[in-house]
This record gives C-alpha cells, sequence and structure tokens, in this order.
C-alpha cells in the first residue's frame, strides 16, 4: 500500500505523522519504507537518522549544442516552449537552468548538433532505519525545479507488497502532484486555525482533482477553532486522526524525538490509525 | 524603495503571521503574497480586490480523437508519462490515446511530431491574480488554479506588479510573504529583494531548513536576518541558532516568544500587533524596529 503524507499548509505536521506511522507499522511486523519528497525542505533524517546511507546524484538532461555541426536554422529554438535554447545570430545559447528536459531539440536538430548531457541538480540517498528502509531526495541550493528530483526519488520504490509512506511537500502546485501521482491513499495533515482550514480546502480539491482517495488529520487539536470539523463533516471526509495539542509534543518534536517512542497516549492513536489506513487497502 | 521578502525554508514556522504585524507597523506599506499554492494572508488583512486577472500558466496538449491514427508516436516521446491508454486519472482503460493534464509539462514535442496534427497545446486557465486595497496599503495576491502548475511565473507578476505599484506611488517599503522551500517560487520571490528576513523555529528540522533557505539568499547576494520564533520551546535550539548565525554573516534580529494569543489573533482575523500589546506582539514590536534600522541603514 502506498499511502502519501501531504498538507496545504507547511508545517502542520506532515513528517510527524510520516515518520511515526512508519515505526508504528514496522513495530507491526510490516515491512514499510519512508521516502521523503519534500526535496526543498527534506526532515525525515532528522528523526529516522538513518545508517549505511548510500549516497547518489540526480541529473537532468539538458542538451549541449555541436557548434560546428549547426547551421543555424533556429528549429531548435522553435520547439523548445521554455526559451531554453535560443538562437543569436547564428549562434545557439542555451540556458539549463530554463530547460525542462523534454528532448525536443535533440529530436529536431536536421544536423544532429544536438546531444544530451546530464547536469546534477540533486542527491538522493537510500538507507535503513532499525527496520525502516529510508529514502530522500535533496535539491541542490538554487536549483529551481524540484520535479524531476521527486520524479527520480520515487523510482526508488519497492515495487513488491510493502508499505510505502511518501512524505510530500506543502502547497497544491507540481511538487505536490508528482509526489501523490500513483499513491493509492493520501493522509492529508492540517491544524484547526483559519490558515490550515483555508489550506486543506485547497488540498482537498487538488485531491478531488487527482480523483485520489484521502482523509484528514487534525494535529494540534485544541488550539484555534472547530472550523475544520465542521468542514470535514459538512464534505463528508473521514478524520483519521486527532492529535491533541501539548507543549510536551512541541518539545519531543524539536529535539527531533519520534513521539510513538517517548509518548504512551500517542503510540495508541497512531496504533489505531495504522489499522485504519490498513482497512483502506484498495483490493487489487 | 526597498523590498523585504519574508521566507523560512520550512513551512509553518509564522511568516504570514509575521508579515501581518508588520504591515500593521509598517503601515503605509505594499504587500505581496508569493505564497501562491496556499495564500493566506488575506485571510487576516482582509483585502478589498480591485482588478482581479486572470493567469496562464503552462500550455496543455489535447488529442483530438476523431485525428489521431493511434500510432502511439507521442506517447513513445513523452518524457513525462503523461500520454497513453491507461492514463493514471481515474485508473480506467481509455480506448483512445489521452493526455494526463497533471502530468503535462506543456513542451508540445508530441503536437510537433504527431504525424496528422491531432495534438493541440492550449493554454490553460491556471488561476487569478489580485490588485487589492488593504487598511494597511496596497496589496497584490493570487489563487493558484487547482492542480495547476508554474507557480513560480505567477510569483513573478505579483511580485513585478507589487514592485511597480511601490515606485509609482512612491511607497517607502515592499513587504513579501514569500513560499516555504528553495524552489522556483522561493526564487521568483527573492528576486530584487533588499532583504530577506528568515522567520524559523527552534527545532532540529526548523534549523535544517533555515540554513538551506540562508544559503539560497547567499547563493542570490541578499542579505539576510533570523527571526526566531517561538524561541521559548527549545531555548538551547535557539541559542544554536543564535550562534551558527553570528558565525555566518545571518544575524539572529528577533525572538518571538510562544504565545498562544497568536492563534486567537489568527482566529478573529486580526494581525497580532493589533490584537493586544503584550507578550508576542511585544517581540514583533522589536523585530520591526530592527528590520526599519536594517532599511534605513541602506538607503
Amino acid at each position: 500500500m502506498k499511502i502519501a503524507v501531504a498538507s496545504g499548509k507547511g508545517g502542520t505536521g506532515k513528517t510527524t505523522v510520516a515518520v511515526n506511522l512508519a515505526h508504528i507499522f514496522a513495530e507491526n511486523g510490516s515491512r514499510v519504507e519512508y521516502c521523503d519528497c519534500d526535496v526543498e525542505a527534506p526532515n525525515g533524517h532528522v528523526f529516522l537518522k538513518p545508517s549505511q546511507v548510500q549516497k547518489e546524484n540526480v541529473y537532468v538532461p539538458i542538451p549541449e549544442v555541436d557548434a560546428d555541426k549547426c547551421d543555424g536554422c533556429k528549429l531548435c529554438a522553435d520547439i523548445c516552449e521554455f526559451s531554453a535554447i535560443i538562437v543569436i545570430k547564428g549562434n545557439v545559447v542555451t540556458y539549463p537552468e530554463l530547460c525542462h528536459g523534454c528532448g525536443g531539440c535533440t529530436l529536431v536538430c536536421p544536423q544532429k548538433a544536438i546531444t544530451e548531457v546530464n547536469r546534477p541538480i540533486g542527491e538522493m540517498e537510500t538507507g535503513q532505519s532499525g527496520p525502516i528502509r529510508f529514502i530522500s531526495g535533496k535539491l541542490t541550493i538554487g536549483e529551481a525545479t524540484a520535479v524531476p528530483l521527486i520524479r527520480q526519488v520515487k523510482q526508488k520504490l519497492s515495487t513488491d507488497t510493502v508499505i510505502s509512506i511518501v512524505d510530500a511537500p506543502p502547497g497544491t502546485s507540481c511538487p505536490v502532484i508528482e509526489a501523490v501521482r500513483g499513491m493509492d491513499y493520501v493522509v492529508l495533515v492540517t491544524e484547526p486555525t483559519p490558515f490550515g482550514l483555508n489550506d486543506l480546502i485547497l488540498a482537498v480539491e487538488t485531491m478531488q482533482a487527482l480523483q485520489l482517495p484521502f482523509g484528514v488529520i487534525i494535529n494540534r487539536d485544541g488550539v484555534g477553532d472547530d472550523a475544520v470539523e465542521t468542514y470535514c463533516r459538512e464534505q463528508g471526509i473521514e478524520i483519521l486522526l486527532r492529535i491533541p495539542f501539548s507543549r510536551q509534543v512541541a518539545e519531543a518534536y524539536s529535539r527531533g524525538g519520534v513521539l510513538v517512542e517517548q509518548l504512551p497516549d500517542l503510540h495508541d492513536l497512531f496504533g489505531k490509525l495504522a489499522a485504519r489506513l490498513l482497512e483502506l487497502e484498495p483490493v487489487a | 524603495m526597498k523590498t523585504i521578502t519574508v521566507v523560512s525554508g520550512k513551512g509553518g514556522t509564522g511568516k504570514t503571521s509575521v508579515v501581518s504585524s508588520l504591515a500593521a507597523l509598517a503601515k503605509p506599506v505594499v504587500l505581496a503574497d508569493c505564497d501562491v499554492d496556499a495564500a493566506d494572508l488575506h485571510l487576516v488583512l482582509k483585502p478589498e480586490v480591485k482588478r482581479e486577472n486572470t493567469f496562464y500558466g503552462a500550455k496543455i496538449a489535447h488529442i483530438d480523437p476523431d485525428a489521431c491514427i493511434d500510432c502511439d508516436l507521442c506517447e513513445g516521446l513523452c518524457r513525462y508519462g503523461a500520454i497513453g491508454y491507461g492514463a493514471e486519472q481515474g485508473h480506467g482503460i481509455a480506448s483512445v490515446l489521452r493526455v494526463d493534464p497533471f502530468a503535462c509539462e506543456g513542451c508540445g514535442v508530441c503536437a510537433w511530431f504527431c504525424p496528422t496534427q491531432a495534438i493541440k497545446m492550449e493554454e490553460e486557465n491556471a488561476g487569478h491574480w489580485f490588485v487589492s486595497e488593504t487598511e494597511y496599503g496596497p496589496m497584490v495576491h493570487a489563487k493558484l488554479g487547482i492542480a495547476a502548475e508554474n507557480s513560480g511565473k505567477l510569483v513573478t507578476i505579483v511580485r513585478n506588479f507589487a514592485q511597480g505599484i511601490a515606485r509609482a506611488r512612491e511607497y517607502a517599503m515592499l513587504l513579501i510573504d514569500g513560499p516555504p522551500g528553495i524552489g522556483c517560487p522561493v526564487i521568483a520571490a527573492l528576486t530584487q529583494a533588499d532583504y530577506a528576513l528568515i522567520v524559523t523555529e527552534p527545532t532540529l528540522s526548523g534549523q535544517h531548513d533555515m540554513e538551506r533557505i540562508a544559503a539560497l539568499a547567499k547563493h542570490f547576494s541578499i542579505p539576510t536576518g533570523i527571526c526566531i520564533n517561538k524561541w521559548d520551546l527549545n531555548p538551547e535550539i535557539s541559542d544554536s541558532i543564535t550562534k551558527w548565525g553570528q558565525e555566518t554573516g545571518n544575524p539572529v534580529i528577533g525572538r518571538i516568544r510562544f504565545d498562544e494569543r497568536t492563534t486567537y489573533a489568527q482566529v478573529a482575523g486580526v494581525p497580532l500587533v493589533d490584537f493586544t500589546t503584550e507578550g508576542a506582539a511585544e517581540d514583533i514590536r522589536q523585530l520591526w524596529d530592527a528590520v526599519r534600522g536594517f532599511v534605513a541603514e541602506t538607503v
């Protein structure tokens, strides 16, 4: 079963939920893997402290032009939708940071003057955190596009039957969509505040557009107001879990602690969440 | 005119709460909400929309099933897995080739090579952006379409327009609420900024992501200051952040205590400094003095 943990608003507790859920599944004897797709701000390693880490670079293909073969026909510039390759006075100029790696210029060049070369945009880590398999991606500072990195990180997910937990980035745009694609179920984490509700509605609309099944976790339950509860009830959205706010939880989180190991009440709550998610497993 | 962009790396550290209070203290000021994915500033500043504009993002491929001869060339050429008979959408197997609009990047390679010109690239309505008035000054904000692409492009429109207003109407300051992360929308929000105010929290995650956003600001040669929100939740990590800031040229210029009134103010829909003058509100006033000091020094 592939479960994504996502949210519209940042900082609602995605990584907390993903890491603790992974722990509970592992405790129950499931083969479980955790995959950090928040490649702009990855934090899973803070809590899972993986060992036997293997790193590899992640690349995107960009065009390299052989000036001797190029006759300046401009077809490459015509096909490129992203202005990543242009022709000025017969000379081809490329802008690698604008390139989406579609390969159009290479295909269209009649002189076969363009080849693709690899440009690194980040790195990927795989390792082990106790019984939990750990996968993570990290975007290089200054790189703009997280999507190709997320795509390649997700290719590391096991194909045999294990529980995969994907920790998604915040928001509702392309990196989130890439992270939740192909998932069986999405857990949306929010908090009971006006910002939490506003961004939850955006996340719900996104999952509905993608036709993905989802449920909601309310973190820091007890702060703010009850508008998130009311919204979920009116929309018929299942509330999977309420994590009560306590300073103890916030402090344990700040130190990079795994809550289900430190707080028995939360262990019970996450145990129930894991059982519920397994009930939701789609029949293949 | 000085542009100050508020960023964080990690989400949920309190950017929008800080920006709304700074807006109240800086008044009159031009405001821009560049977190177009999950915009929240309007919930507190209550802008009155004066002008609404449509944003056209990436183009998306559309296949005309009548012209398609099922040659499968497009399916093989698409590097994004966006074309197929059994597109993921809805899990059904379609009998005709179709495009998954959420996977399509709009590169147009399929349309270029289609032997029967069955594929057309069409511009998508990808959201809206607004020019508004608030009681603190003009505000430019946006709503990205559901599951739409190109939020970096929309951020650039919002930022450019807000800068235009600030210059034309001779405002001293533009205050930008930035998105989380370090990718294209953040880069777009930081472009042409005079100062990056980094709002972080005293957690290992907050610290890790703060170091990444500080490195990004340095990459673009933008001076930074750090504000530690809820600093007393972990004074040890707060001290460690302060020390790191001294050593790396990212000074801590503000510390805001954990205060439940921050959430009450959000529920009430007002900036914290308009809700109370005590506690965290007092801390934000001191932060504003530090930010203002920086702006005055570098004019």
